[in-house]
């Protein structure tokens, strides 16, 4: 091939390829502009590329509709039930990271497959537990599921961040007698950080998109975001696709944020440490 | 690499000595570190395995939430009832066949697409970040927030943008949803799942020695032998990971049936996730939903076996670590 046709066709495989990305990602931008349309605006045809934006929705969706408490409940249940995957998962990790012993792999593969099981084979038994303890639409219900749900991951993905901490560091700390607190927190920890906010925002991601466990478990007092959304209506005959863009954008720009910010962890959580 | 355990038997061994001679109490200090695990997995049990026991009991009963007292076991003679009735049950199979055709389809979509994309962005050329960028963006959302975007936003016969453009194809007022549901629910999830896919194997490719396609580049292999020859063996074992991971998460997809068909017309797009979902919460049958239930573990459990299989052999190799 000449120099000059196979720049020619770089070029244009370039131009195919950011073609390509846009046209996945369109839907997502759709949504985002007709969150600035007025309702009449937003079912004009056809479709209106540019046009006089307005922050309407976007005021109602953040004052005035049920909108806040379920973001509300998203944003608690989220923190807590990561914090709570942490304060187990990251003694467990240490354990299993530097203290291992003959059951350490098969517990490591045991965990992650209790992570690939299907939430529906045993939403029945939780749902009647949750009756039983008045667990049923609380936030705390919400919490322990989802913590149990990112424990696999928390271990996983924090033991392999552990292991990469050089082991004479942990010696030489231990050679000068440091409890366990100070060893975590003055050698481990400091190397740590950034494997945990990679774990943490992972955990993030898994959590605030949950949908199946949190429409079977919750009704309203505890509902997350992806419920409030899996059933926006607006009041009765009224047009709703212009204020159910703007929640819809609000409820997914945490997440994508986050996953824009962590892609190059994406990868290593999605497979539970598999591919680093 | 993360398997290089910096904790083998040797290095321990002589940590272990040195310590001994310098401070006599410390090994025996730190034995008991080991039990640090016990909070996390003893929690892990409990969330995970006594459900699913119950969910065995349950299965072996009549229970149902609106009949108080009926949570008794059934007696030896009828235990396995709930489960020869839902295979008697005329609408088992077409549930199960949806769940395969839908977690198949969607994974050899997925595929295809996802190799496409990642190949298209293992160059290096300016926009690159953004295209990837992009690319990701679908699995990142919330699926019930990307199923009410294609249902009202895209979809819509009257106000849908795709069903508007549609029209100088000289369809008119095309309601996907209605006229292909399977199809386009299938659509839908691929668009969210092709980001995966892609992202997996375009870290498996840029995981592959440089100096490898060098040497067959000198040796004058051609574009194509060399993705057959070297590229593509080396992806295989990312392939296998991607699309098994896949169809685990995929035979339990809800989010998105129940946004846009809640399963329908009839039962066409009613899926093992969601048959158990109506069972136990609009006809509260513990009993049969609990069955259902054992029915998908064991479907899942098949793949996740194959799953550890791959992951296993893998282990071995420099690329992959487990």
């Amino acid at each position: 091939m000449k120099p000059g046709s196979s720049r020619l066709s770089t070029v244009l495989l370039n131009t195919v390829t950011l073609l390509l990305a846009f046209a996945m990602f369109f839907p997502i931008l759709w949504m985002f502009m007709t969150s600035f349309k007025t309702e009449q605006l937003a079912i004009q045809m056809p479709p209106q590329f540019f046009f006089d934006p307005t922050l309407e929705n976007w005021r109602s969706a953040l004052t005035n509709s049920p909108f806040l408490e379920y973001l509300q409940n998203t944003v608690l249940i989220t923190f807590f039930a990561i914090l709570l995957s942490l304060v187990l998962g990251v003694p467990t990790a240490y354990a299993m990271a530097f203290y291992q012993t003959k059951r350490t792999d098969s517990s490591l593969l045991w965990m992650m497959s209790t992570r690939m099981l299907p939430p529906a084979g045993v939403i029945v038994p939780l749902y009647v537990l949750f009756l039983n303890l008045n667990l049923l639409d609380t936030h705390l219900g919400l919490v322990i599921l989802y913590a149990g749900m990112n424990f696999p991951l928390v271990v996983w993905m924090l033991r392999s961040f552990m292991l990469e901490v050089p082991y004479e560091v942990i010696e030489a700390a231990r050679l000068d007698g440091v409890t366990l607190v100070q060893e975590f927190t003055k050698v481990i920890l400091p190397l740590l950080i950034p494997g945990l906010a990679a774990t943490a925002l992972l955990a993030m991601i898994f959590t605030w998109n949950e949908f199946f466990l949190a429409v079977n478990l919750t009704t309203r007092d505890a509902a997350p975001l992806s419920v409030y959304i899996s059933t926006f209506k607006a009041a009765q005959g009224d047009l709703f696709l212009a204020k159910m863009s703007a929640a819809a954008t609000a409820a997914v720009i945490p997440v994508l944020v986050a996953g824009w910010v962590a892609q190059r962890q994406l990868v290593t959580g999605l497979t539970m440490g598999a591919i680093k | 690499m993360a398997d290089n355990m910096p904790l083998d038997a040797s290095s321990s061994t002589a940590d272990t000595s040195t310590k001994a001679a310098t401070q006599q109490s410390q090994p025996y200090k730190q034995e008991w570190r080991k039990f640090l695990s016990s909070p996390g997995i003893l929690f892990l049990v409990l969330v995970t395995q006594v459900p699913f026991a119950l969910a065995i009991w349950f299965s072996f009963t009549n229970w149902n939430l609106l009949r108080p007292g009926s949570e008794g076991f059934i007696g030896f003679s009828r235990m396995w009832r709930n489960y020869s009735r839902i295979l008697s049950n005329v609408d088992f199979i077409p549930v199960l066949i949806n769940t395969v055709v839908l977690t198949l389809s969607v994974v050899v979509i997925t595929f295809a697409l996802g190799l496409g994309f990642a190949l298209l962005l293992n160059r290096p050329f300016v926009g690159r970040a953004l295209a990837r960028t992009l690319f990701i963006s679908p699995f990142l959302m919330m699926p019930v927030a990307a199923a009410v975007l294609w249902k009202n936003i895209m979809l819509d016969p009257s106000f849908g943008f795709v069903s508007y453009y549609l029209r100088f194809l000289g369809i008119q007022n095309f309601y996907a949803l209605e006229a292909f549901p399977m199809f386009t629910v299938i659509s839908i999830v691929s668009w969210q799942w092709t980001p995966f896919v892609m992202l997996i194997l375009l870290a498996g490719l840029q995981s592959l020695p440089e100096s490898n396609l060098e040497a067959a580049k000198i040796d004058g292999a051609s574009g194509f032998s060399m993705f057959r020859h070297i590229i593509f063996p080396h992806l295989m074992r990312f392939v296998e990971i991607a699309l098994l991971l896949e169809t685990i998460f995929i035979l339990s997809e809800f989010g998105t049936i129940f946004v846009t068909t809640a399963g329908g017309p009839g039962i066409r797009t009613t899926n093992l996730p969601y048959q158990i979902y109506l069972e136990a919460f609009s006809r509260w049958n513990v009993g049969r939903a609990s069955a259902y239930g054992i029915f998908a573990v064991i479907l899942a459990n098949i793949v996740i076996m194959l799953f550890l299989n791959v992951l296993r052999r893998n282990s071995k190799s420099a690329e992959v670590t487990i």
